[in-house]
């Protein structure tokens, strides 16, 4: 099954809510998918690249990965430890520290790289994640969620979403691909680097890839709906934006709501009923195979 | 005399258990907020509205109630219906009357994928649009839609009327547009009369089963 929520703000005054709305919403999808859960915050894009990073034992010397780090990208690296996680800020190179760290530390997974986004995840209750990771208390610009309920593979935290593997770019996944195999080889020979066997980083790593290569992300979006076989509603976050897919046969529901104050999207209604000003918002199922995306630049 | 049934203070199952054991009577569903299976399996002729947006499979398997969701339905909405009326003034998410056996279901928004599938002698009358494979597999009852159908409209029907007055995507398996007669305009007429909605029945399309899936075409020997 597996919920899925996106919040997009309008109006910058919301900006302190935006962790506290978005834990409400996920709140709400728990009955979708009690296994795991995670979510990505996009703030203020800093000058400063910031990687997230997740220990999967729990034991990493965060101090002496930075110090490899910091001599890789020959810039200082700061390190913000929260939970299991860690947010190395550094003026370096992000996409350099990031393969640096997938290539020298294996018990360590990246689970994002960017100038806006932070991105946490884990297994178990979501409202025990989200508390956690303090998610109500943090600010933002726009935010994607997933609660999981795993159907076709373990509940480990390699199998939990968000995934990112392109700058400031993530996306959340109701559904399941049926050619991420091939996909990820074909994406593999393009120089993406893949972390799980999971399908939904492989349309992640798709979505990053025709980014790089110049794609808009309309343009990448509207590609995947012809690369991707499979079912599914996607939520993606960009550095600035958000935006909302379903496949053309559209069995994976998805509803969306927008005021003059944010968008919101999600699997059903009831995460989107306790927004503020829900009442007067424009509701409506996005169409199959029809793009629709936000933008705080436009 | 309406009760007041408010989902703020009473859990889902509180309120259908309240409606269920109700024989008559005029009902109100508060705060319902995109919550699920409301309005359940109901067996009498109750009046109810529920104020606000409801979630998946609103008003399944009614018998002789009336129900008017005042905002969207999701997933669902009036599946299985018996008898009685649904309806919705917003709009519904996919399979609309899924399976519906009778009764009237009324959408005065629109309704998305599968609208009527599988519908068994349920009448259903849609102010917008619907989307695709609508009346998928639909072996009885009428489809009566004032706005556009998507694509694949009544694939692999085995009878029931579906009624469009907009434009259709594209037809699915054995449907086929059919002459308008006389009968079939007083069968629209009488629908959008006991829908309260407006519209000229010469407007409409009428589609049916072409009746080629009934039987197996020797022709067709070598593709299997």
């Amino acid at each position: 099954m597996c919920g899925i929520v996106g919040l997009f703000l309008k109006n910058s005054a919301l900006q302190p809510e935006l962790g506290a709305l978005t834990a409400r919403m996920v709140h709400e999808m728990v009955d979708r998918g009690p296994d795991s859960a995670g979510f990505a915050i996009y703030d203020v894009p800093e000058t400063r690249s910031k990687i997230t990073c997740l220990s999967l034992t729990g034991e990493t010397d965060w101090q002496a990965l930075s110090v490899d780090v910091e001599r890789v990208v020959g810039e200082a690296v700061e390190v913000i430890e929260v939970e299991d996680h860690a947010i190395l800020h550094s003026a370096g190179d992000g996409a350099v520290a990031r393969n640096r760290i997938i290539e020298i530390a294996p018990d360590v997974s990246v689970l994002s790289v960017g100038h806006a986004i932070e991105l946490f995840k884990g297994i178990g209750d979501p409202d025990a994640i989200t508390e956690r990771f303090g998610l109500a208390r943090r600010s933002g610009r726009h935010a994607i969620a997933h609660t999981r309920m795993a159907t076709e593979s373990a509940v480990v935290i390699a199998g939990s979403h968000p995934f990112s593997t392109g700058a400031d770019t993530c996306l959340v996944h109701n559904g399941s691909l049926s050619n991420h195999n091939r996909l990820r080889e074909r994406l593999r020979r393009s120089g993406e680097t893949f972390q799980t066997e999971n399908d939904s980083e492989v349309a992640a790593g798709y979505l990053a890839w025709r980014m790089r290569e110049g794609d808009t992300l309309e343009v990448a979006i509207e590609r995947a709906l012809s690369d991707l076989d499979g079912f599914y509603t996607l939520a993606i976050g960009t550095r600035d934006g958000f935006a909302v897919v379903r496949d053309p046969i559209a069995c994976k529901p998805a509803v969306i709501a927008e005021t003059d104050d944010w968008v919101a999207m999600s699997s059903e209604f009831r995460a989107i009923a306790q927004l503020p000003g829900v009442a007067h918002a424009q509701i409506w199922e996005p169409k199959p195979a029809t793009v629709y995306a936000w933008s705080h630049a436009a | 005399m309406t009760a007041d049934l408010d989902l703020a203070t009473l859990s889902v199952r509180q309120v259908n258990a309240a409606l269920q054991q109700a024989q008559e009577g005029s009902y109100r569903v508060l705060h319902p907020g995109g919550a699920h299976a409301l309005a359940c399996g109901l067996d009498a002729p109750l009046e109810i509205s529920i104020d606000g947006h409801a979630g998946y499979y609103c008003a399944g398997m009614s018998k002789e109630a009336d129900i008017t969701v005042m905002g969207n339905a999701g997933t669902g909405c009036a599946e299985n219906v018996m008898s009685g009326s649904v309806r919705v003034k917003g709009d519904v998410s996919q399979s609309l009357a899924a399976s519906g056996h009778g009764g009237l279901v009324v959408v005065e928004g629109s309704a998305s994928a599968r609208a009527g599938i599988s519908m068994k002698g349920v009448d259903i009358v849609v102010g917008g649009d619907v989307g695709h494979m609508s009346a998928f597999m639909a072996q009885a009852g009428r489809l009566v839609v004032l706005g556009d159908a998507g694509t694949d409209l009544g694939d692999s029907i085995y009878e029931a009327e579906i009624y469009i007055r907009g434009n259709v995507a594209s037809l699915g398996a054995d449907c086929i547009q059919k002459p308008m007669e006389e009968q079939h305009l007083a069968v629209v007429s009488q629908l959008l009369d006991r829908a309260r909605l407006d519209a000229d029945p010469a407007s409409f399309t009428r589609y049916g089963s072409a009746r080629k899936l009934y039987h197996f075409s020797i022709d067709h020997m070598d593709e299997y």
